[in-house]
């Protein structure tokens, strides 16, 4: 594959791979049984991104399933998003690309909740940090946090380095958290997570004191640790599958009601939101359900996306937890999300949401947030415009 | 004067260093359009890194980084090597895209601001 007898795509690849296997100290490639891949949105690729997406595509091929972070739109909705004919023109370039390179268009963040659900144990080449930690940790797959071009070269070899947290010895943990707190939504797992990841960092934190967790208070844990840290892995004593690893000395820390309070202060700015949207990372069908209920015979009155992937609301059309959605007037946002829709350009100025790793970034593109439970977000859309 | 490093994306290369002592950050850090380091507070903000030999401990902040170098490269404005004292995945994986030489694990510290400076391979020479 390096000398490229197998294609200019694959050297690429190739050359990638063992560049940071060197960088990294890996003794040899690891072969893979799932790819995900990030930098799908046009809004993040760029000219630039596209352009070498359809070089690769000239003569490359994935060789291992690999499905595809959200974009930058709905693919099929578009148009009543609001989104501009030209992003949404480039935006369908790059899935074109991904196409040819014989990858699965199913965009979302949660592939293992849209049929790439690695077993535990098996190496994976996963980007999206919010399913990096939740593969690492929760489902007990091994992957390093892979950017775009080097979860691609992991799929168009099917290889990845063997380092880091491929590593059993590398997955143990470094920081000992004590929860204090009463945990009582999956907001408080997701303003807990972000409070942990300031202060561990890359580190992995185990967290003790949490005596179940569910699918969602996982999901949203994940995000928010890997958003405001560049947390991979992490640990619930009693819950995830390697808790009992041990070893090295682990720094300590609590986590009081008194550090959940002020989390969620901070991540709510000033302002009567104009947007509101749930689904950081995308919904599960349990969530859909939970929506169907709250919104059942009643109207938003504000742009409300509820993000999910196809696979999921697909499910959620047969289960009936739709029609009560859409006829609230809430949209579907499939394939993409509230934060990677180009929405700053849309005229919008402060969105309502129910994830920490949502606002983080919605901070960062220049917009205003509220940090809301699911419930307040609802209540949010549907009481109507202040004047 | 002579210094062995590793190659991470093997080439030659001839030109001026452009050294910076702090990390930098591509994406966002480095206008992709005209070679312009535009990050706010960062030493060399304002200098072009077109054509240079462009010398700086590692690379921070997004992976997608790695494509602004691919987009300089393309619209000819990238440096022609990249020196580091330790190369991360964004930096390597940029240089390995876009086909510029770049070399790590010498002492960026014995490079002058705009030494000239000749790149084989592992090899680093300093006139």
């Amino acid at each position: 594959m390096l000398a490229g007898r197998e294609g200019h795509a694959t050297q690429k690849a190739m050359q990638i791979l063992v560049a940071l296997g060197e960088i990294y100290g890996a003794r040899r490639l690891v072969k893979v049984s799932s790819v995900q891949v990030s930098g799908v949105s046009y809004k993040n690729l760029g000219d630039a991104g596209l352009q070498f997406l359809d070089e690769l595509a000239r003569d490359g091929k994935a060789r291992v399933k690999t499905t595809l972070n959200p974009a930058g739109m709905s693919l099929t909705d578009w148009r009543s998003q609001g989104i501009d004919p030209h992003f949404a023109e480039k935006q369908l370039e790059v899935i074109d690309a991904y196409r040819r390179l014989g990858l699965e268009i199913s965009c979302t963040c949660t592939p293992y909740l849209a049929g790439n659900e690695p077993g535990f144990g098996e190496h994976i080449a996963w980007g999206e940090s919010s399913a990096v930690a939740y593969a690492n940790s929760v489902l007990g797959a091994r992957t390093n946090r892979e950017g775009g071009p080097s979860a691609l070269a992991a799929s168009l070899t099917g290889r990845t380095p063997l380092y880091g947290l491929h590593l059993r010895e590398n997955r143990v943990p470094t920081h000992s958290v004590e929860v204090e707190a009463q945990l009582k939504s999956p907001e408080d797992f997701s303003a807990m997570g972000y409070f942990v990841g300031r202060a561990v960092k890359d580190g992995i934190p185990r967290f003790s004191g949490v005596k179940r967790a569910s699918l969602d208070e996982l999901k949203t844990l994940s995000a928010a640790l890997a958003s405001s840290g560049g947390v991979a892995m992490f640990h619930i004593a009693g819950v995830t599958p390697e808790s009992k690893l041990s070893g090295g000395r682990a720094e300590s820390l609590t986590f009081t009601s008194h550090d959940l309070e002020e989390t969620v202060a901070q991540l709510n700015d000033h302002g009567t939101p104009d947007f509101v949207s749930v689904g950081c990372p995308h919904c599960s069908i349990g969530e859909l359900a939970t929506l169907a209920r709250l919104l059942k015979g009643k109207k938003v009155r504000k742009e409300f996306w509820v993000c999910c992937s196809r696979e999921v609301k697909r499910k959620s059309d047969e289960l009936g937890y739709s029609r009560p959605i859409q006829r609230s007037g809430a949209k579907f946002a499939t394939d993409t999300c509230m934060v990677v829709a180009p929405i700053e350009d849309m005229g919008y100025r402060v969105v309502a949401t129910n994830s920490a790793k949502a606002c983080h970034y919605l901070r960062n593109s220049g917009l205003r947030v509220r940090f809301l439970t699911l419930e307040k977000c609802v209540a949010e859309a549907t009481r109507g415009v202040e004047t | 004067m002579k210094l062995r490093g590793r190659a991470i994306y093997d080439g030659r290369a001839d030109g001026i260093a452009l050294v910076s002592s702090s990390p930098m950050s591509f994406y966002g850090g480095v206008n992709p359009d005209t070679g312009e380091i535009v990050e706010r507070g960062h030493e060399l903000r304002g200098q072009s890194v077109k054509g240079r030999v462009l010398v700086f401990p590692y690379g921070k902040g997004s992976t997608v980084g790695s494509y602004v170098l691919y987009r300089l490269r393309k619209n000819g404005v990238a440096p022609c090597a990249i020196l580091n004292a330790k190369c991360e995945t964004i930096v390597a994986v940029g240089a390995i895209i876009s086909e510029i030489p770049c070399v790590d694990m010498i002492d960026i510290g014995k490079i002058k601001p705009n030494a000239e400076v000749k790149v084989e391979g592992s090899t680093v020479l300093l006139r």
